[in-house]
């Protein structure tokens, strides 16, 4: 969820407002735990493919947001047949996939910008205990903005350290990884300065 | 009128500026130096990044420490590195954080984001996200996110660094037809030609100061020189 991976459309999803979507994905979460149940996992899944269809997103693409969890489901689904039986399994796993599914495609169909707004307005009465909204909307920014250039950075360390033959070498990947992510923050902070941000 | 007055600055105990005095007036200065010649805090100290430790700079009457929020509202700054610059998800929404603190109503937002985007060559990446650019296209975004407020000066702290020749040339170009005041800090001599004043620091001082040729020649001659010594 939030990853940035906004998918631009003209579908009735795209247009929906942010803060009904994570309403309507807290409460599509909410039924797969309340009633947790293969039929309630078949369902809903029903109901997630005619969201995709209906955004203009392929089988392809939902399968895509779910790929990662691939090993904790390869593990999960035996282990949980094994202790509770097919229907915990299926209900389990299921729900674990249908949820981050479901997260993705509030993802592909929102704009960062959007979820920020929502975050912001939600977050207003802590203001009162000393809680600056824009301040914590910014910080969700920034993080899933880091995410692609600390993934940068390691794809360059990691070859860095295969250039020089220290392929074994935990040291010669973190610590680069570290001084340079540091640095980034570093250099993000004069720019935010620069920008006005604390203005 | 950017002045500096008897400013000198250090970093601990390192001195990186020393009793610099400046007025700066012209619409296209240059400043040029070799690494650590005290260029880059010479220009952060014009939109008030840093403030001097002694002496002050003055932006159009605003002392930079006194009414930093003010100078920056009319001193933007680019970097050389995008990637530490852009801090939005996508392009579209990196040029309109720079708006939130404009009272624009989101019409507004959209219409300058959207006038913005097109002037830069950005229009057709206005959703596209922000770290799958192009090196080039990246730093056209960080320009364009820091000029969407309409600043009156600019100033660049190496922004070709990271570039390739063609998008060197285009930001160049940019720079070159823009409006606002330029005040830019470079090791591509290329970038300068024509300009009206070229600064050169060495050792934390004004070393040489006049049009870009003359400037130039003498930097070129004082880094044969200090290559030979």
């Amino acid at each position: 969820m939030l990853t940035g991976t906004y998918r631009p459309g003209t579908s009735a999803l795209h247009r929906a407002g942010a803060g009904r979507k994570l309403l309507g994905l807290l409460v599509f979460s909410t039924v797969l735990v309340a009633w947790r149940s293969p039929l309630t996992v078949l369902l809903c899944f029903a109901v997630l493919i005619a969201g995709y269809a209906a955004a203009g997103l392929g089988l392809r693409t939902l399968a895509a947001q779910v790929w990662s969890l691939r090993w904790i489901i390869l593990v999960l689904l035996p282990f949980q047949w094994w202790t509770g039986g097919w229907r915990a399994a299926v209900a389990i796993a299921g729900t674990l996939v249908l949820a981050v599914a479901a997260a993705g495609l509030v993802s592909l169909t929102t704009r960062v910008s959007g979820v920020l707004e929502v975050t912001t307005r939600i977050l207003q009465p802590a203001r009162r205990i000393g809680i600056d909204p824009d301040r914590v909307a910014l910080l969700l920014a920034l993080t899933i903005r880091a995410v692609p250039v600390v993934a940068g950075t390691f794809h360059e360390v990691r070859d860095a350290r295969r250039a020089r033959g220290l392929e074994r070498s935990t040291r010669a990947l973190v610590t680069p990884l570290v001084v340079r992510t540091i640095r980034h923050a570093d250099r993000v902070g004069d720019a935010l300065a620069a920008r006005g941000v604390d203005d | 009128m950017i002045r500096l007055e008897a400013v000198s600055h250090r970093y601990g105990d390192r001195a990186v500026l020393r009793d610099v005095d400046l007025s700066l007036g012209e619409d296209r200065i240059g400043v040029v130096g070799a690494n650590g010649s005290g260029k880059s805090t010479l220009a952060r100290l014009l939109n008030g990044l840093v403030v001097p430790s002694a002496g002050r700079v003055v932006v159009d009457g605003l002392d930079t420490d006194r009414d930093g929020a003010r100078v920056r509202r009319k001193v933007a700054f680019v970097f050389s590195d995008p990637d530490a610059q852009i801090v939005m998800p996508t392009v579209a929404e990196d040029v309109a954080f720079s708006l939130r603190r404009h009272g624009l109503t989101r019409a507004e937002v959209t219409e300058r984001v959207a006038n913005t985007l097109g002037r830069y060559g950005l229009a057709g990446h206005a959703d596209h996200p922000a770290h799958l650019l192009s090196s080039g296209q990246k730093q056209l975004l960080a320009l364009a996110a820091v000029l969407v407020t309409e600043p009156e000066i600019l100033v660049c702290d190496e922004p070709t660094t990271l570039l390739d020749l063609r998008n060197s040339r285009q930001v160049a170009d940019l720079l070159a037809g823009l409006p606002q005041r330029v005040v830019l800090v470079t090791h591509d001599l290329e970038l300068l030609r024509g300009w009206q004043r070229v600064l050169v620091m060495d050792e934390g001082r004004v070393v040489a100061d006049g049009p870009a040729e003359q400037s130039i020649a003498h930097y070129r001659e004082l880094m044969s020189v200090s290559r030979t010594c």
